[in-house]
């Protein structure tokens, strides 16, 4: 008959590999499952670029497009707009959009290919509501040295005219610029770098 | 009938125990007050959630093209769907007034203190899942402040480092919220979180029962016991305790009668106006705000000017809450034996909580105008008023901590058995 009395470090060690490898059978099972959630194939082809017409924006205008479902604003930005821009320099927390994104080819004074066109993505970058385009020089209630920009409605974080962030607001850093180019002079395609700046 | 009983007990024996062991045979302490009532209440308002959402998921389309048109046809063409509804919307709000008098409750009797953490513990925990249940119940009519809210309370992911943004489109499912997000939400709403609600309220329950219920004087009531083995000072949970809480449902049933039937949306604090507009990724409300039960928590996230530690500060707003039992080192439970100082504390706690919710639902700048004027600068002050909210709030426990810890506390004689005895 077999030997009756019991080898307890094999029956620890069976105990502590069927406890291992059904755990990690159960971690590998659980990826499926938590990849689920990530963007499906339709919400990833939902990202395709979009080509736009901004030759009817007049100077001081700003248009809503909707590309990948979020709101990018194209503003015409006037001479005197662009004229305070450098002003506001040291009232900002990234003048020079060191840590904010956007393409290499709009990181400069203006955030811009060309300086009068602004693109941006207009998503507070505090918790992702729209500002509100506040264009005109002049003062407001939230600020009596207003030179034009973005301000946000829901947390009051306020935007210059080239979507740069000011001190002392929640919103952590400039609004995103997204990759685009000119197709034509009245035309831009967002979603695609210009050729031979990739 | 009583032979079908014992065919019945010697089958299944274990349910008659419980039955005596949870109802009949548990001693409650005899002199609970009104603050005694808000548990069973929110069990009542679990309940009503749970029948009352069953209904509505039979009539709710799950999609972003399809949800709006679903809740107002709820609304408009399903016989009594505006009543199912209403309840269910103002069971929400009232399931958050309730737990919040039930965790108050715990707070001026020491509930959470020994042996009783764990109670506390479960308690927080079912706190949380109801948070996370009452705000995925709110993104699914998809309504704008939905869409918006769902949003920015996603978008708090995004500070965690390094995976924040993925994590962000992980739980949207997409870019912005949309049909996953909407779908995922459906599915945690009805189906994941209720079972995880349910089972921690069953094991909050039974931790209860296994050490027993304090009551407003704090004593225990297991340390005097008659011959029969039973508290002195206890009475049965059953007929006794199950017909005063009658009462209770009685009044409070009242209540949410006259709000579903008269005033529903509670000047759009139950129900906000801007959820009456269907959901537009373009236009953001003017005013993006949560319920008023997350508004507390929110004002401490909107006072912080900087975005990682606004959620951090929410976060620790919550998490502290779970370290009370450990925080409070006093040995009196009752806030009728303790010192003046937790006397005042609590109250300016319960008054800071309250300050911080009107924040939170945007209230302070008419009040501003109303006290200093159009001219005021409402930005500075609202700051200034709220910055001093969010140090008090967490004054709270640190005070509580030191209070307790350095034997500042001056507390009075506890009595042997409970005060009402005679």
């Amino acid at each position: 008959m077999a030997d009756e009395s019991i080898n307890k470090g094999r029956r620890r060690f069976l105990t502590a590999s069927t406890a291992v490898i059904g755990g990690a059978g159960l971690v590998i099972t659980a990826i499926p499952f938590v990849e689920t959630w990530l963007p499906s194939a339709r919400a990833e082809s939902a990202g395709a670029p979009v080509t736009v017409a901004i030759g009817k924006i007049e100077p001081g205008q700003m248009v809503r497009y909707g590309w990948r479902s979020q709101p990018v604003f194209v503003v015409n930005r006037t001479p005197e707009q662009l004229e305070w821009l450098p002003k506001q320099d040291p009232r900002l927390r990234d003048p020079d959009s060191k840590e904010s994104e956007q393409p290499k080819y709009c990181q400069n004074a203006t955030r811009s290919i060309k300086p009068e066109w602004m693109v941006l993505i207009g998503i507070c970058t505090h918790l992702g509501c729209v500002p509100d385009y506040k264009g005109e020089v002049k003062p407001e209630s939230f600020d009596p040295n207003w030179k034009g920009g973005f301000y946000c409605p829901c947390h009051h974080s306020r935007y210059d005219i080239a979507a740069r962030v000011y001190q002392g607001v929640p919103a952590p850093l400039n609004m995103v610029v997204p990759p685009y180019h000119f197709v034509d002079d009245s035309h831009i395609q967002i979603g695609v770098d210009p050729k031979g700046a990739a | 009938m009583r032979a079908f009983t014992q065919w019945f007990n010697e089958r299944a024996p274990g349910l008659g125990v419980a039955y005596k062991k949870h109802m009949t045979e548990y001693y409650a302490p005899k002199n609970f007050n009104i603050m005694y009532y808000f548990g069973s209440l929110a069990l009542l308002v679990l309940v009503n959630q749970i029948v009352t959402g069953i209904f509505l998921t039979m009539f709710y389309t799950p999609t972003a093209a399809g949800a709006f048109d679903s809740v107002q046809y709820i609304m408009r063409d399903v016989n009594w769907g505006w009543l199912v509804r209403y309840m269910h919307v103002t069971g929400a709000s009232m399931f958050f007034i309730v737990v919040y008098l039930h965790m108050f409750r715990g707070l001026m009797y020491g509930s959470y203190k020994k042996p009783r953490e764990l109670v506390w513990l479960l308690g927080m925990l079912i706190f949380l899942a109801l948070m996370a249940e009452a705000f995925m119940g709110y993104v699914l009519p998809w309504g704008n402040m939905s869409f918006w809210g769902a949003k920015v309370i996603i978008t708090l992911f995004s500070a965690v480092p390094v995976i924040g943004e993925q994590l962000v489109n992980w739980i949207m499912g997409s870019f912005v919220p949309s049909d996953p997000t909407l779908n995922r939400f459906f599915a945690l709403h009805v189906v994941a979180l209720p079972l995880v609600l349910l089972l921690l309220v069953v094991l909050h329950l039974g931790a209860l029962h296994e050490v027993g219920s304090n009551n407003p004087d704090g004593v225990e009531i297991k340390k005097h016991k008659g011959p029969d083995g039973h508290p002195l000072d206890g009475i049965p949970f059953h007929p006794y305790y199950t017909l005063k809480d009658l009462v209770g449902v009685g009044v409070f049933l009242i209540i949410c009668a006259i709000i579903i039937f008269f005033e529903p949306t509670v000047g759009g604090f139950f129900l906000e106006h801007d959820n009456s507009i269907p959901a537009n990724d373009l236009v953001t409300p003017a005013s993006i705000k949560p319920v008023w039960y997350f508004t507390p928590f929110y004002a401490i996230l909107r006072m912080i000017p900087s975005k990682g530690f606004g959620v951090l500060a929410l976060l620790l707003s919550i998490v502290v809450l779970f370290l009370v039992p450990w925080l409070d080192r006093g040995k009196v439970k009752s806030i009728r034996y303790r010192g003046l100082g937790y006397k005042i504390a609590l109250t300016v706690f319960a008054i800071v909580f309250i300050l911080l919710a009107a924040i939170g639902d945007d209230l302070t700048p008419g009040w501003i105008v109303a006290i200093f004027g159009a001219n005021a600068d409402i930005t500075t002050i609202e700051n200034l008023f709220g910055r001093t909210l969010v140090v008090l709030y967490f004054g709270f426990f640190a005070f509580l901590w030191a209070y307790t810890f350095f034997g500042w506390e001056k507390t009075k004689p506890v009595p042997e058995r409970v005060t009402t005895h005679a």
